[in-house]
């Protein structure tokens, strides 16, 4: 069975210039390792491909027992020039907890 | 010298509320009060204002959150740091004193300058985003270089009870009180770090206390419509305890305090301010109480040689157009209707854009589907350099109420100037601050 991300991790989005920014942090820290395992830059860019245009970089933090995502060429040239509704991007959060993940039973 | 110092944030944007500022003077047992209202392009916008009339150019909220607020800080001897002096802090200065005059109060005011580098700028210089030259962007309007700690610093020695920058960096704006009232080294890099950190926590203000991050099923947030906003009792070793004052609406709990360390961080082992290279990575959050979260760890690097310049350039005008469609195809005839309109102008345009709100306006087609919206707002948006063709591209869509597909609604059109921002870095040793002090 499938499940959403919404359901075990939040997530806040940022912006700076043309590059957008996504924490991604579990509820229960004890998801922490699966969501290493399964969220990966790969599948951030391929679920948010009509989105983000460029590269997407991920950074694992431990001691937070968070992630941060950021995606270069995402905003279609950011906040003061883009035509888009969200200029910022600030909506776009809750794309990533849009993501499919398997369902997984805690051990 | 003090042991822990009571710093509060009341506004984290040029919009932000002006209440909760009140509140944490007035029941906050504050020693400073920070407000952060100078988004990247409010400078620029704030540089045209000024042009037109050299009295004005300081924030256009400056006169109300000042009149509100110097009885109470008075009070409460609580001493202002803002950078709402945006591009004319000398005006805002004035400002300030006129006000203090009208309530018959004493105030003094120090200001900070020397963020205005746009006389230094050629125009030759490559963006840190493009790596083209500034000038290809556009008429360049403003550059303001993000001045740090220690063009701060000779403001608070003066003695002065308000602070009035232009552009500094965000968390320096907190940094700067630590590292005068605990007698700080700039080069304890440490130190510097762990200050940035809480810098970087309070900035945003409500976004602090759950603001930006309330959902009412995974992460409810009690009374927001009272949201407090944000202080922090900062100890002498750079820990520093996160609160509000009791009885205001909103949450600090670890979750709300991790949201925001990572908000807007490209790089969490290196964040750049003019102070220092932070290092968020090792940060700890705890809660130790009701609202009460505790910050440790965070570290840094010896600060950067270049300071960041950020450039407004003209670009250009965006028109807008919005028109509603409910019941039976809704979608159907909202997309003839963007269809109808796209054929007639998006020719004449450097970039248009058409959007189901209520559809796929905020996330792309591919991950709204399977959805079936009752109603439909058709929004469409061009960019010209040309004022009067922005314009037609509302005309276009009020147009549809006579033209288009059955039953269109509600339209409405939207024309605005656009000013662009970009980057590049200047040597430090280029950037000549000072400050100036006023007087009532």
């Amino acid at each position: 069975m499938k499940i959403r991300l919404s359901s075990i991790a939040h997530s806040r989005a940022g912006d700076k210039g043309n590059t957008l920014i996504l924490s991604l942090i579990p509820f229960d820290k004890d998801d922490f390792e699966f969501l290493e395992r399964t969220v990966t830059a790969e599948r951030v860019k391929a679920h948010l491909a009509h989105q983000v245009k460029g590269e997407v970089i991920r950074y694992v933090l431990p001691e937070l027992r968070a992630f941060q995502f950021v995606c270069f060429d995402a905003l279609s040239s950011g906040v003061t020039t883009s035509l888009a509704m969200d200029a910022h991007g600030k909506s776009l959060s809750y794309a990533l907890l849009e993501m499919e993940i398997q369902d997984y039973t805690k051990g | 010298m003090k042991e822990k110092i009571r710093i509060g944030c009341g506004a984290g944007f040029s919009g932000d509320r002006i209440e909760p500022a009140l509140i944490l003077v007035e029941k906050g047992n504050l020693d400073y009060l920070v407000l952060e209202c100078l988004a990247e392009r409010t400078i620029a916008l704030a540089q045209k204002r000024k042009k037109q009339d050299p009295t004005t150019g300081y924030d256009v909220l400056l006169e109300r959150r000042i009149e509100g607020l110097l009885p109470l800080l008075q009070k409460h001897q609580t001493r202002l740091i803002t950078n709402m002096g945006a591009a004319n802090p000398l005006a805002g200065a004035e400002k300030i004193l006129e006000i203090a005059r009208r309530q018959g109060l004493k105030t003094s005011v120090a200001v900070v300058l020397g963020d205005d580098v746009f006389g230094q700028i050629s125009g030759e210089e490559p963006s840190m985003e493009g790596n083209k030259a500034l000038k290809s962007y556009g008429n360049l309007v403003s550059a303001n270089a993000y001045l740090g700690v220690e063009a701060i610093l000779p403001a608070l020695q003066s003695g002065a009870d308000i602070i009035l920058t232009g552009r500094v960096a965000d968390p320096s704006l907190f940094l700067a009180p630590m590292v005068f009232e605990f007698g700080w080294s700039q080069s304890d890099v440490d130190l510097m770090g762990k200050g940035t950190v809480v810098g970087h926590l309070l900035e945003c203000a409500g976004q602090i206390t759950g603001g930006y991050f309330a959902d009412p099923l995974t992460k409810p947030i009690p009374d927001m419509h009272i949201l407090g906003h944000p202080l922090a009792e900062i100890s002498r070793d750079g820990s520093a305890v996160i609160s509000k004052v009791a009885e205001t609406g909103g949450a600090i709990t670890v979750q709300t305090a991790k949201e925001q360390l990572l908000y807007e961080v490209i790089d969490p082992g290196n964040y750049f301010t003019p102070d220092v290279i932070a290092d968020f990575r090792p940060v700890s959050f705890r809660e130790i109480g009701k609202n009460l979260v505790q910050v440790t760890g965070g570290t840094g690097k010896a600060k950067p040689n270049s300071l960041k310049v950020s450039v407004g350039y003209e670009a250009g005008f965006i028109g807008e157009g919005e028109i509603s469609y409910a019941g039976a195809q809704a979608l159907t005839r909202a997309q003839l209707a963007g269809d109808v309109v796209e054929k007639r102008i998006a020719h004449l345009f450097d970039e248009f854009r058409v959007d189901f709100i209520g559809m796929s306006s905020l996330h792309g087609a591919e991950l709204s589907q399977d959805h079936s919206p009752y109603e439909i707002r058709l929004r469409i948006a061009g960019k010209a350099k040309d004022r009067r063709l922005a314009q037609l591209v509302g005309e276009e869509v009020e147009a549809l109420y006579t033209n288009g597909p059955a039953g269109g609604g509600g339209a409405r059109k939207y024309l605005h100037e656009v000013i662009g921002v970009v980057s590049v870095l200047m040597d430090r040793q280029k950037i000549k601050s000072g400050i100036k002090l006023f007087e009532s």
